[in-house]
């Protein structure tokens, strides 16, 4: 029995191996960029407009809401890489229910990918807000004596965020594969169908801890913070609230 | 007994016990964070989407100590190196 889609070889020449893993994240890629291009070719800022340009504005507001709600700050910085691994992730996993698919999030270089990614924005993100020598000497906060645990923290979390992310995904589709020895019939899909709760529940998890530790790595201003809960109130309710006092 | 079946031997005993202890910690630890996020929900509910937002972040956490020890437990039944590494010393 396989664990890994990496040994499911398409094509192979000298030493280039094209496995199951990266068709898969491959097809992901080209189909939620071919698709977004599409949607967004013809965007109209009226209120008339086309199904798909509004499933993305409810796409892009959604987690929009979500950083600002988490982060409590101003969601711009972090919408591009935040979005792009919530929706990368949230179409992978949702594409194991398709017969002859896996997931490539089922692999553990594809999240050990993810997870690096997430761990080199951390120091980007931080130095670009707060300059190099701010940022390294949080590091050695709140003594000089925590810079080793800070150091292995920061590479603890990514080895979890890539080992949860894989053991979930990989679970769910071996866990299909040993029911359907045993109960063929019916069972098989009401776990598949749970998989399908678990794999958007994982998309979400790992995108909000991203945000977590990206956020983390940052010093928060209080004035931004202040800001970003003041647009959660329409403008309709600041003149209410203006008339009250 | 020779060294391969003892290894086989030991490291479907191992899994099974790997899996065995490492669900009890998470479940008990999850069904009280469970209980303790119900009873928050019960006392306010106007927070409850954040309530439900961190229970979740948090459960996520918590179970992927579980999901470890299933990892370990799969790569002792199917991808066991030293299982691996003993049968290419008898082959060769």
């Amino acid at each position: 029995m396989e664990i890994t889609t990496d040994h499911i070889i398409f094509w192979e020449w000298e030493f280039i191996h094209i496995n199951a893993t990266l068709v898969y994240s491959w097809g992901v890629m080209t189909l939620l960029v071919v698709g977004s291009w599409l949607v967004s070719r013809r965007l109209s800022s009226g209120t008339k407009m086309s199904r798909w340009q509004n499933l993305l504005e409810v796409l892009v507001t959604m987690i929009q809401d979500q950083i600002r709600e988490a982060s409590r700050q101003e969601p711009r910085h972090y919408l591009p890489f935040i979005g792009t691994l919530f929706l990368f992730i949230l179409v992978s996993n949702i594409i194991d229910v398709i017969p002859g698919v896996s997931a490539p999030t089922s692999s553990l270089s594809t999240t050990a990918a993810l997870a690096s990614c997430v761990f080199v924005a951390v120091p980007v993100f931080g130095i670009a807000q707060q300059g190099l020598r701010a940022y390294l000497a949080h590091y050695t906060k709140p003594s000089l004596l925590m810079l080793p645990f800070n150091i292995i923290g920061e590479l603890s979390r990514t080895i979890a965020l890539a080992i949860r992310l894989f053991g979930n995904m990989m679970s769910g589709s071996l866990i299909v594969a040993i029911l359907l020895s045993l109960a063929p019939l019916f069972f098989p899909v009401l776990v598949q169908a749970f998989g399908l709760l678990i794999g958007v529940i994982q998309a979400y998890v790992f995108s909000i801890l991203a945000l977590v530790y990206i956020a983390s790595g940052q010093r928060v201003k209080q004035h931004e913070l202040e800001e970003a809960l003041n647009e959660d109130i329409s403008p309709e309710d600041q003149d209410l609230h203006e008339n009250i006092n | 007994m020779d060294a391969v079946s003892i290894i086989g031997m030991v490291s479907i005993i191992i899994s099974g016990i790997t899996i065995a202890v490492g669900s009890v910690g998470p479940a008990l630890g999850e069904g009280r964070a469970l209980s303790q996020a119900l009873m928050a929900i019960a006392q306010q509910p106007d927070e409850s989407a954040t309530i439900t937002r961190t229970l979740f972040v948090g459960l996520a956490m918590v179970e992927s100590t579980a999901i470890y020890c299933f990892v370990i437990s799969l790569i002792l039944i199917f991808a066991n190196p030293f299982w691996d590494y003993v049968i290419k010393l008898g082959g060769g």
